[in-house]
């Protein structure tokens, strides 16, 4: 009788529990930032917060195709509007929540001063391949595309590009020494794994189309206030600070 | 549909599946005939591809072909690049990733030969060499058809190896099963669908013209 009394009561409170957990989709450029923002979040209200990462267009096909999650981040600001048009997300919950800023990143074996050859580096002998993500559908590789154009080098450099299927991927490229350059998102330069084995330079932000990410409460999430109550919390002075520590501007600040 | 892709990668599954015929019988006679102790060990290491998940085996590809390994800064200084994201390097990763499904067919048919007609050749005075190739090869037909055409199969269809040490360039690695993921995450979903087709389509035949090879080496074979 005890036993099954506390099993029952076990199972009440799991309950309770997941119907407080949200799940996050989430861009890959957030994959540093956002676990420690959701480590936070849930010490400060002991909320439970599952996070999925991948490029903002394959996050949005999955949610046209049904993906149970509450929060979408995008790294732009095309695909939330595109799933409010289709009413796949609440159009009031949609906010700026911060600029992603595009980073050439090379490892410290390369003997390039990045920071003054800027985009020129990348016609360096040296550099036989380039890692950007994939335009398609990551919006960190349209914006690499666009800097690349920008600064005359695109038609030049093409045969050595590398896509990755989302900007973590690209990182990791150019991380693991298997391309010698990358297009990365300045949070995964900042990031414990390639802080100390690289050099970087910021590419202006006139390069490219700003990278507004925004965020959104998607229609079919089953706890929409939870979902609003973590956006709030992002939002908020201790989302705010950890997004800064990774690079990401606020998109109120100037640049 | 990307017929680019589909020729790279119709490309990749010939080279792949004759680099394993050539490669797969050495191996499958030493696993037929050897009697080895710790036989069973290789045995199993071989058939690892078809329990391990794709990402463990691209993974291992990705860090071993990469300019921090050995491997890696030697072919780099012999050709000057490194094998991730090269064709070279999808080449490697398919092999290994398609190795059980071509020494399995064979060393299977290879064993299944019946052991008098081995006897009867050696009392001819023929070396194991010639017995091999003039009695076990020919009664392995339908093992070895089955063995090349699962890899080639197979090859075709890869994908996770592919997306990690690929870097999906146009031509060089982007192949089929990229590309529909590529359409599919872009929400082209018509193009995705004709290719998807196109892939399911050719698959059937060279699977359908397995099993029927094989059913024919299996009701005339015995009684010819």
């Amino acid at each position: 009788m005890f036993l099954r009394t506390s099993l029952l009561a076990v199972l009440l409170f799991s309950i309770c529990v997941s119907a407080q957990e949200i799940t996050v989709a989430a861009a890959a450029d957030l994959s540093t930032a956002l676990p420690e923002i959701v480590a936070t979040y849930t010490k400060h209200t002991g909320q439970t917060v599952k996070l999925s990462f991948g490029s903002s267009g394959n996050l949005t096909n999955q949610i046209h195709n049904g993906a149970p999650f509450d929060v979408f981040f995008s790294a732009d600001e095309t695909y939330p509007v595109q799933l409010i048009e289709k009413s796949l997300a609440l159009k009031g919950s949609l906010y700026r929540y911060a600029v992603g800023r595009l980073v050439l990143w090379v490892p410290n074996e390369l003997p390039l001063d990045v920071q003054k050859l800027g985009m020129q580096a990348l016609l360096d002998p040296s550099i036989k391949k380039i890692a950007i993500a994939n335009p398609l559908h990551a919006p960190y590789g349209r914006a690499a595309e666009a800097a690349l154009k920008h600064f005359g080098v695109y038609d030049q450099i093409a045969p050595k590009l590398v896509l990755g299927e989302n900007i973590s991927q690209a990182a990791q490229f150019v991380e693991s020494g298997n391309a010698q350059a990358g297009l990365i998102a300045l949070s995964h330069a900042l990031s414990p794994a390639l802080k100390d084995k690289g050099h970087y330079w910021t590419v202006p932000l006139d390069a490219y189309p700003t990278l507004n990410q925004a965020a959104v409460v998607l229609s079919k999430s089953r706890h929409p206030e939870a979902a609003r109550k973590f956006l709030d919390f992002v939002r908020g002075p201790d989302g705010t600070s950890l997004l800064k520590n990774y690079g990401f501007s606020l998109p109120t600040e100037k640049h | 549909m990307n017929g680019q892709a589909f020729w790279l990668t119709v490309r990749l599954a010939v080279v792949v599946s004759a680099l394993l015929i050539a490669i797969g019988i050495p191996i499958a006679y030493w696993l037929t005939y050897s009697r080895w102790r710790w036989k069973f060990l290789v045995e199993a290491v071989i058939a690892l591809p078809i329990v391990l998940p794709p990402t463990v085996l691209g993974f291992y590809v990705l860090m071993a072909l990469g300019s921090r390994s050995p491997l890696g800064r030697w072919w780099e200084s012999i050709t000057g690049h490194t094998l991730a994201f090269t064709f070279e390097g999808l080449m490697i990763g398919s092999v290994l990733y398609s190795l059980p499904f071509a020494v399995q067919p064979f060393a299977t048919s290879f064993a299944a030969v019946d052991s008098k007609l081995l006897r009867v050749s050696a009392s001819l005075g023929q070396s194991p060499m010639q017995t091999f190739r003039r009695v076990v090869l020919p009664l392995s037909k339908a093992g070895l058809v089955t063995g090349f055409a699962l890899s080639f199969a197979h090859t075709l269809g890869e994908f996770g190896v592919v997306l990690m040490v690929g870097g999906n360039i146009p031509g060089v690695t982007r192949t089929i099963s990229i590309d529909i993921y590529d359409q599919v995450q872009a929400g082209n979903y018509a193009a995705a669908n004709h290719t998807a087709l196109v892939l399911l389509v050719v698959s059937f035949a060279v699977l359908s013209l397995v099993y029927g090879l094989n059913r024919r080496a299996w009701t005339v074979g015995p009684w010819k």
